[in-house]
C-alpha cells in the first residue's frame, strides 16, 4: 500500500525537529467563530493589544498600528477585552 | 603499554572512565556502586578528571541530569545498582529514544523486597527491552576493557544509544583483581573526542523530544531497533580494533571447553569463575561439559548463540534472577526464543541460582550439571529449577 | 478604560518584536501559559536553550513535526525539568572549560508547570536549587493538571472543584490549602525569585531579566489563567490574572538575596469574590467559604506586608 507519509529511514533521528517555528504553517485562524476588526480611528498604538495577544497573532504594520494574523489568530477576544480605546472589535465569523 | 596492577574492580572502572576523559557524571550513591563514583568524584576534585561532577538527588535525576548533559554534547557517564536502576526505568527507554550515547556501570544486586544489598541479576534483567546496549563483565580486567570499549560503541554515529556495562555487585564491584591499565596516550589513540550530531545551541535551535503522533511513533522505534541491531557490527569492530591495539580478545559469546562438549553451563558474570573450576573438575572425570557465556546480552547474539550451542545435547542455563510467575530464567527464556526456530535444537534447561547474593558453589553446578542430564534423558520435568532452597 | 491603562504605564511597542514562541501552536484560545511564556521569551532572547517538563505549554508547543519553538529546546519526562537543565548548565559549564562549545553565557531556562513544578517535580526543583545550578526556573502555574483534563494539583486553590477535587455533597473540591512554592523555594536561600503574573507584562519582563542577570539558580512563579480549567470566558485570562492580583489572591513579589519587597502594596484590595465569580471552578461555593477564603487571603496579604517592611529595615 503506497503511502506518501516518509519511510523511518527519512524521519530525522529521534524525531527531533530542525525547523525553528515549524508550527507557524498551522492554520490556527481555522478554530475562531467570532474574528477581531479593527478601527484604525480609535487606536492610539499603544501596543496593549499585541503584548496580551497568547498566539503573537497582532503584529505591527509600517504606519504603526497593529494587524491581525487572521491565519493565526484564534479569536480569544482578549485584545477587544483590554484594548483601552475599543479600537478592536469582536464579530462573527462569517460576516 | 599497559600497566600491570591489582585494584579494586569499581575503582578500575573509575579509571577507565578518567581515561576515556568523560566530561560529565551525574550520579547517585547506592551500594554496590558507591566506590566508583567516590573515586570519580576524588579524581575530580584532586584535578585529576576534568569533569562535571553533579551529586544528584536522585538515580531518576541522575539519569534525567545525564540526558542534558549528553544534549549539549559532553561525554556523559553514571553509574548505579538495583533500587537505583528501577528507580531510572523510565529515563532509559527516554534516553534511548533520544539517541543519546550515555554509558553506565551497573553493579548488578538484587532487587527489593525484601531489601538486598548482595548480587544477583534482577536489577539488569527487568530492564532488556529499554533500548540500550548491554555487556557482561566476568573479570576486572572485562570491566576496565568494556567501560572504555563501551563509549567508543554508543559514540559511533551508526549507533548512538546509551550503553550499560554489568559487573557483579560485591563478587566483582569489590573484589581486587590483578588487571592491566592502559595508558591515557593510548586510551585517547582508541577514543577520540565525542563529536555530538545534534546537541542545544542557541547557533542551531532544534526541538528534542516533540510529541510523537500514532502516525510517526512506530517508524521512530524502527529507527531506534534498527540502530540497537546495527550496533551488533560496530561492537564487533570495536572489539577487532581493541584486540589489534591491546591484545586482549571480546566475542559476543565467549566459551570454555566448549568445541566437544555435550552439556553447556550457560551463565553471565563473575560466577562464570566458579563454574569453570566446576568444569576443569568434570573434565577430569571424564564428562564433557563446557560453558558459553553472554558477553554481549543486547543487542541479542542469535547467530553466535546458534552456533555455540550447536552439537550439545544439553544447555544449563544458569539464571542469577527470576521471571516472577513467568519462565523463571531469564537468559533460559532468550535462549529457548533464539534456538526455537531451529529445527535441531537441545535440551535448555533453566536453573535459578545465586539470588541475593548466596554463593553458587562448585557443588551446585555438579548439581546442575546432573540435572540436566536427568532432563535429556528423560525430558523436562520442570519450568525451571530453584538450586539450593531449603524446602 | 483609562483605568486599565494605569497598570500599564509604558509603551509596549518598544518591546522587542520577535517571537521566539511563535504564532500557530495549539495552545486553547486565550491561554495564560502561553502567554506568559511569550513574554518570558522576549527578555530571555535567541540566546537561550528551554528544558521543558511535560504539560501543556511542552503539548501544545511540540507535536512533530511542529515546533513553536525557535530557540534549542528539550523534552524529557514530566518531573525532571529541573534536572535536565542542570545537566545543560553543568555541559555547557565543562565542554566550555575545554573549549568545544562556544563561548559566552547561555540562558538555560527550565520550565514547568504547577504539577511538574510542585508534585511530581519538586524534588528535582529542590535539588537544583541546592546544588546552586546558574539556571533560571520558570513554573507556570494554571492551578491543576490541565494537560490532561483539569486533575488537582497541590497548586489547586482551597474550594477550587477539579476533576479529582470535584465539588459534590460531600467536598467543598480542593480541600487543602495552595501549596506555597515560593515560599518551599525561598527557603533554598537562592538568589532571587519573583511571583509574576502575564497582566502585568512589564512586571513579568523586568522579573524575568532580573532573574536572568543574576548568576545562581532563580525561580519565577507565573500566574496564568486558564479559560479551559478555571472555566471562565476565553478573553478573560488577562482580567482574571489582573483581579487575583487586585484581590490580594496573588501578591506579586521579589525576594532578593532572603528580603522580600511587594511589588505592588495595595492598602485597599478589591474582595475575592470579584475574582472568584466569574470563574466556575468556584461556583459552588457559599458566601461562608467566600467569607472564610477572604479571611486566609488578608491574613497571607498582610504576613507578606510585614515581611516586606521587616526586611526593607535589615
Amino acid at each position: 500500500m503506497a503511502s506518501d507519509k516518509p519511510t523511518w529511514k527519512e524521519y530525522p533521528m529521534a524525531a527531533t525537529i530542525h525547523q525553528p517555528g515549524s508550527a507557524t504553517g498551522q492554520n490556527t485562524g481555522d478554530w475562531r467563530s467570532e474574528r477581531p476588526i479593527r478601527h484604525p480611528e480609535k487606536c492610539d498604538k499603544c501596543g496593549i493589544c499585541w503584548i496580551f495577544c497568547p498566539d503573537a497573532a497582532l503584529f505591527m504594520n509600517e504606519e504603526g498600528f497593529y494587524e491581525v494574523d487572521l491565519y493565526h489568530c484564534k479569536g480569544c477576544g482578549i485584545c477587544v477585552r483590554e484594548c483601552a480605546k475599543g479600537a478592536i472589535e469582536m464579530v462573527e465569523e462569517g460576516e | 603499554m599497559g600497566e600491570r596492577t591489582g585494584l579494586e574492580v569499581s575503582l578500575a572502572v573509575s579509571e577507565a572512565v578518567k581515561l576515556a576523559r568523560v566530561e560529565a557524571v551525574a550520579a547517585y550513591p547506592i551500594t554496590p556502586q558507591t566506590h566508583i563514583v567516590e573515586e570519580l568524584a576524588q579524581m575530580v576534585a584532586d584535578g585529576h578528571l576534568e569533569a562535571e561532577f553533579i551529586m544528584v538527588e536522585s538515580e531518576h535525576s541522575a539519569m534525567s541530569a545525564c540526558c542534558g548533559t549528553s544534549a549539549v554534547g559532553a561525554r556523559t557517564y553514571t553509574a548505579t545498582a538495583s533500587q537505583g536502576l528501577a528507580l531510572m526505568h523510565e529515563m532509559l527507554f527516554i534516553a534511548s529514544g533520544l539517541r543519546l550515547p550515555i554509558v553506565m556501570t551497573i553493579a548488578n544486586r538484587a532487587l527489593s523486597a525484601p531489601l538486598s544489598i548482595w548480587g544477583d541479576q534482577s536489577d539488569v534483567m527487568a530492564e532488556r527491552d529499554c533500548g540500550w546496549i548491554q555487556v557482561f563483565a566476568e573479570t576486572g580486567q572485562d570491566a576496565f576493557d568494556l567501560s572504555v570499549q563501551m563509549f567508543k560503541i554508543c559514540e559511533d554515529k551508526r549507533v548512538l544509544l546509551p550503553g550499560i556495562v554489568n559487573i557483579d555487585g560485591f563478587t566483582l564491584s569489590h573484589v581486587i583483581e590483578p588487571l592491566e591499565l592502559e595508558s591515557q596516550e593510548d586510551i585517547d589513540a582508541f577514543l577520540p573526542p565525542y563529536e555530538a550530531q545534534v546537541i542545544l545551541d542557541p547557533r542551531k535551535p532544534v526541538t528534542i523530544g516533540p510529541v510523537g503522533f500514532p502516525e510517526i511513533y512506530t517508524e521512530i522505534k524502527m529507527q531506534q531497533n534498527q540502530a540497537l541491531l546495527g550496533s551488533y557490527e560496530v561492537v564487533l569492530e570495536v572489539w577487532a580494533e581493541w584486540e589489534k591495539k591491546f591484545g586482549r580478545a571480546y566475542k559476543p559469546v565467549e566459551s570454555y571447553c566448549a568445541e566437544d562438549a555435550e552439556i553447556l553451563i550457560n551463565i553471565a558474570g563473575a560466577v562464570s569463575g566458579t563454574a569453570r573450576v566446576a568444569i576443569d573438575r568434570m573434565r577430569e572425570e571424564g564428562r564433557k561439559v563446557g560453558m558459553i557465556r553472554p558477553r554481549l546480552w543486547r543487542p541479542y547474539p542469535f547467530e553466535d548463540m546458534r552456533a555455540a550451542v550447536k552439537g550439545a545435547k544439553g544447555v544449563a542455563v544458569v539464571d542469577r534472577a527470576l521471571s516472577f510467575g513467568g519462565p523463571g530464567g531469564p537468559i533460559a527464556s532468550e535462549l529457548r526464543s533464539c534456538l526455537y526456530p531451529l529445527a535441531e535444537k537441545p535440551v535448555v534447561a533453566s536453573f535459578i541460582a545465586g539470588l541475593g547474593g548466596r554463593d553458587v558453589t562448585i557443588d551446585d553446578f555438579y548439581t546442575i550439571v546432573a540435572e540436566t542430564e536427568k532432563i535429556i534423558e528423560t525430558g523436562y520435568t520442570d519450568e525451571y529449577k530453584m538450586i539450593g532452597v531449603r524446602e | 478604560m483609562a483605568e486599565k491603562t494605569k497598570s500599564l504605564d509604558f509603551i509596549p511597542r518598544l518591546l522587542p518584536p520577535f517571537e521566539l514562541l511563535a504564532e500557530g501552536h495549539r495552545g486553547c484560545q486565550g491561554c495564560g501559559e502561553a502567554l506568559a511564556l511569550r513574554q518570558v521569551m522576549k527578555v530571555a532572547g535567541p540566546n537561550t536553550i528551554i528544558c521543558s517538563a511535560t504539560g501543556c505549554m511542552e503539548i501544545i508547543t511540540s507535536p512533530y513535526p511542529e515546533t513553536a519553538w525557535r530557540v534549542p529546546w528539550i523534552h524529557v519526562a514530566f518531573e525532571n525539568a529541573a534536572a535536565v537543565a542542570a545537566g545543560v548548565e553543568a555541559g555547557i559549564k565543562i565542554l566550555q572549560k575545554r573549549g568545544r562549545y562556544r563561548e559566552g553565557r547561555v540562558n538555560v531556562i527550565a520550565i514547568g508547570g504547577d504539577g511538574g513544578t510542585a508534585d511530581i517535580g519538586l524534588q528535582a526543583l529542590s535539588g537544583a536549587l541546592e546544588r546552586r545550578h546558574d539556571f533560571l526556573y520558570v513554573c507556570t502555574d494554571n492551578e491543576a493538571y490541565m494537560n490532561t483534563g483539569i486533575q488537582r494539583s497541590s497548586s489547586t486553590p482551597y474550594g477550587a472543584s477539579t476533576t479529582t477535587s470535584p465539588t459534590g455533597k460531600e467536598s467543598i473540591g480542593q480541600q487543602t490549602p495552595k501549596k506555597n512554592l515560593p515560599k518551599i523555594v525561598a527557603a533554598h536561600d537562592i538568589p532571587y525569585l519573583a511571583t509574576a503574573c502575564p497582566s502585568y507584562p512589564l512586571d513579568l519582563m523586568d522579573k524575568t531579566r532580573r532573574a536572568l542577570d543574576t548568576v545562581g539558580p532563580t525561580y519565577l512563579h507565573v500566574l496564568s489563567a486558564c479559560p479551559t480549567g478555571w472555566r471562565h470566558a476565553i478573553d478573560m485570562a488577562v482580567e482574571m490574572g489582573r483581579l487575583a492580583v487586585e484581590t490580594g489572591v496573588f501578591p506579586l513579589y521579589e525576594i532578593v538575596d532572603g528580603k522580600l519587597k511587594l511589588s505592588i502594596k495595595m492598602d485597599k484590595r478589591k474582595p475575592v469574590a470579584e475574582y472568584m465569580k466569574p470563574q466556575g471552578r468556584f461556583r459552588h461555593l457559599k458566601p461562608e467559604d467566600i467569607e472564610r477564603i477572604q479571611q486566609q487571603v488578608d491574613e497571607y496579604y498582610e504576613s507578606l506586608v510585614y515581611r516586606a517592611e521587616c526586611d526593607a529595615g535589615r
